[in-house]
């Protein structure tokens, strides 16, 4: 299963399973459009890797996911069955409108009460069972003594059919069928959108959690080698590398390094590790490479935590509150305070205890939220499908809310608005041993730079030298022990030395002078367009990056920045960003780095590109798919006309509340004329949320 | 209005055929990925026979 975040047409569709069919050892390979995915069914000796580098070959960007994970969940399963409740009550809607047209158009005695019991007959099962989402809803929230959206939904439809019932048997002339039906069927629909948009976000975390571990570095013989985590056995050599999680539980064999374990025990201090202790799964390495002899894999380890700290993620989040919860806690107790005192009022003034429990069915009837119940969802399904067809994946239900409020933007440098693979220049400038220093100690470190320079190297065929002592100085850069001398490689206020104008890092071997490696960083695709988009919209627009001043100085300019902070630590990232949340003001955090987690969990709201460190991905909100981040400034543009639509939908529902619950109180209501007014309003709503998708 | 004795079961039995079928296309992953199929139908790859 591979991720295919640019793909959009049908010659994508063709091109990639084309190549993938001619590919050896692939048996079948299916694209999946609407998902932007690619299952392929392949010989066990496939690997994954080569059918990326193949489709790449052929342009298109592609990712590895876990299939277990992804596999038809329940999610999947209680999609179908809301798809199911959803098509009954369609069914029945249909049929019983047809009736009720003919009872509104003056069917009379003996017909209309035919036609009001065949509709009984219709109504009553299907209710029962397309309705029975929203009465065990609003079940648990009663058991508990709470009031939730259910409550007078399920009241509404209950009381609508039960009148209804009653009416029939006694052969009087209004029957609510029809309208407990379209209740029925409109708010479905809401929670189906609403259910799809939340499994969209919950498939990207899962998907998410796929890309992360599936993968470790195992030691075969000396050699690296990319396996799946499920294969990892009790015994295995594994390379962890610093700002990676531990995939398995296990004992540090080779390497020193300091351990994150705050998932593990809330301690935020970093714990020592060194050979003979004891790792656990989920453990993040901080700074030197850790070689682990595994004792325990699988499941119960690795993979249930990581999914216990994207929930944790996802729930640190969760205290905002959303329009349509504050929406709710107002409506819902006023609905039925109205309807009971229609109840109590006209029971007082006539007496006629059928007639005050008409009208105060009628009342709830009206007044119960279908076009609040599709105001939300329509709107950020709309929005949601528009950005995913961008390459934006959003993850947070409450995201889209957040993002509409922002006013500064906060970007990383390295990897978010460049492309995080700069490449080393004039590479053969250097003595074959000071290349295979550098590859030793470049190796150790997770860093781009230090990862770009590793992968030249090895692809220039030379060794990494023989290194010990390999320790990652966080912020600064590698240091190691070779032939008795102290090597480093890093930054060079680090290393003594003078930066120079362009990005590089510095290798120093004893008491030499340091050499530099120099990079030039591609600059990411649709960094300025997105720059430019986001400065025309008013919004301040920050560069952060832990680079030397001069660099970064050039870099703004170039992009047009105004404002930029070089030679920052990591703590002092995640500072900056809750110094501008200080000021009042919502911030956008974009990055992609360990260094960046703290400040992405503390904005407003985070973003992050799908090639970002594991923690990043998790710690922010909206993941770029492609690599492409031109769609930037539109987002936030589509975030912002999505609250207006949100609003504007309320406004809607208000509005035809105030026109009907009058007439309803006053006894005119009909249900001819509640059909009508739930059926219009419900499909104002859907279109205003539709006219997002242009 | 005595016709309406078999209009109202027709008209029920036919709207039942309409949702069997909808049942029948849901578990058959019918509706698994709406965008592609719509791109889909413009190839030309199987377009004499099934794909097996």
């Amino acid at each position: 299963m591979l991720s295919l975040p640019t793909a959009h047409c049908a010659a994508c569709i063709s091109a990639v399973e084309r190549r993938l069919m001619q590919y050896p050892g692939v048996r079948d390979a299916r694209v999946n459009l609407s998902l932007k995915r690619v299952s392929i069914e392949t010989e066990p000796d496939v690997r994954p890797q080569d059918l990326i580098e193949a489709l790449e070959g052929i342009g298109y960007e592609a990712h590895e996911l876990d299939a277990e994970a992804l596999a038809a969940t329940a999610a999947e399963r209680e999609s179908r069955d809301l798809l199911m409740r959803l098509a009954v009550a369609g069914f029945a809607m249909m049929n019983v409108m047809l009736l009720s047209v003919a009872v509104w158009s003056g069917a009379a005695d003996a017909t209309r009460d035919l036609f009001h019991w065949i509709s009984a007959l219709i109504t009553l099962p299907a209710i029962a069972f397309s309705g029975q989402p929203f009465f065990r809803n609003a079940w648990k929230a009663l058991r508990v003594r709470r009031l939730n959206m259910d409550v007078p939904i399920s009241l509404a439809i209950i009381l609508a059919g039960g009148l209804s019932l009653y009416e029939t048997m006694q052969g009087g002339r209004h029957a609510y069928f029809d309208a407990a039906l379209s209740l029925t069927f409109f708010l479905l629909a809401g929670r189906y959108l609403d259910f799809r948009t939340r499994a969209v976000a919950r498939s990207a975390a899962q998907e998410l959690s796929a890309l992360e571990v599936p993968r470790a570095t195992r030691i075969e013989e000396g050699e690296e080698r990319a396996v799946s985590v499920s294969d990892l056995r009790p015994g295995d050599l594994v390379l962890v590398r610093p700002g990676g999680r531990m995939p398995a539980d296990g004992i540090v064999e080779r390497g020193e390094s300091e351990l994150d374990r705050s998932l593990l025990t809330g301690e935020t201090m970093p714990v020592f590790a060194g050979p003979g202790m004891a790792v656990s799964a989920g453990e993040i390495n901080l700074t030197g490479p850790l070689t682990l002899r595994v004792t325990a894999a699988g499941e119960e380890s690795s993979l249930n935590r990581l999914a216990d700290l994207v929930a944790m993620a996802e729930s640190a989040k969760n205290s905002y509150t959303s329009l349509a919860d504050r929406a709710a806690r107002i409506y819902a107790p006023g609905v039925h305070l109205l309807s009971a005192l229609a109840l109590i009022g006209w029971y007082a003034a006539t007496a006629d205890l059928r007639l005050a429990l008409n009208i105060a069915v009628s009342v709830l009837i009206i007044t119960c939220p279908c076009a609040l119940g599709l105001a939300v969802p329509a709107v950020v399904t709309a929005a949601s499908g528009r950005l995913f067809r961008r390459g934006m994946l959003i993850k947070s239900a409450t995201a889209l809310e957040r993002l509409a409020e922002v006013d500064t933007v906060v970007f990383d440098k390295t990897g978010t608005l460049t492309q995080g693979a700069p490449e080393p220049l004039a590479l053969d400038r250097h003595p074959r041993e000071r290349l295979s220093i550098a590859r030793a100690l470049a190796e150790a470190s997770s860093h781009p730079l230090a990862r770009s320079l590793a992968g030249a190297i090895r692809e220039m065929g030379i060794e990494a030298a023989d290194v010990s002592d390999l320790e990652e100085v966080p912020g600064h850069g590698v240091r190691g022990r070779w032939k008795g001398r102290e090597i480093r490689l890093g930054r060079a206020d680090w290393l003594g030395a003078q930066a120079g104008e362009g990005t590089a890092t510095w290798l120093k071997i004893g008491d030499e002078p340091p050499a530099a490696f120099e990079f030039k960083d591609h600059l990411r695709k649709g960094a300025e367009e997105a720059v430019r988009a986001l400065e025309a919209q008013g919004m301040e627009v920050i560069l952060l990056s832990g680079d030397s001043e001069t660099a970064v100085r050039r870099f703004a300019a170039m992009l047009g920045i105004g404002r930029y902070h070089a030679g920052v630590r990591p703590e002092e990232k995640a500072e900056i960003v809750l110094g501008l949340a200080a000021e009042g003001r919502r911030v956008l955090m974009a990055g992609d780095g360990l260094n960046d987690t703290a400040a992405l969990a503390a904005a407003h709201v985070s973003i992050s590109p799908a090639t970002a460190l594991d923690a990043a991905r998790v710690a922010s909100d909206i993941v770029i798919m492609g690599s492409d981040i031109s769609p930037l400034g539109e987002t936030i543009v589509t975030a912002r006309r999505a609250r207006a639509r949100i609003r504007e939908n309320f406004a809607i529902a208000l509005l035809y509340n105030m026109i009907a619950v009058p007439i309803a109180l006053a006894g005119y209501a009909t249900p001819l004329a509640a059909a009508l007014a739930m059926s219009a309003s419900s499909i104002t709503v859907s279109l205003n949320a539709l006219r997002l998708r242009r | 209005m005595d016709v309406l004795i078999y209009l109202i079961p027709a008209s029920l039995f036919l709207g039942g055929i309409g949702l069997a079928a909808f049942f029948w296309a849901l578990k058959n992953n019918q509706f698994d990925d709406p965008e592609g199929d719509r791109h889909r139908i413009l190839n030309s790859d199987w377009d004499d026979e099934p794909k097996p």
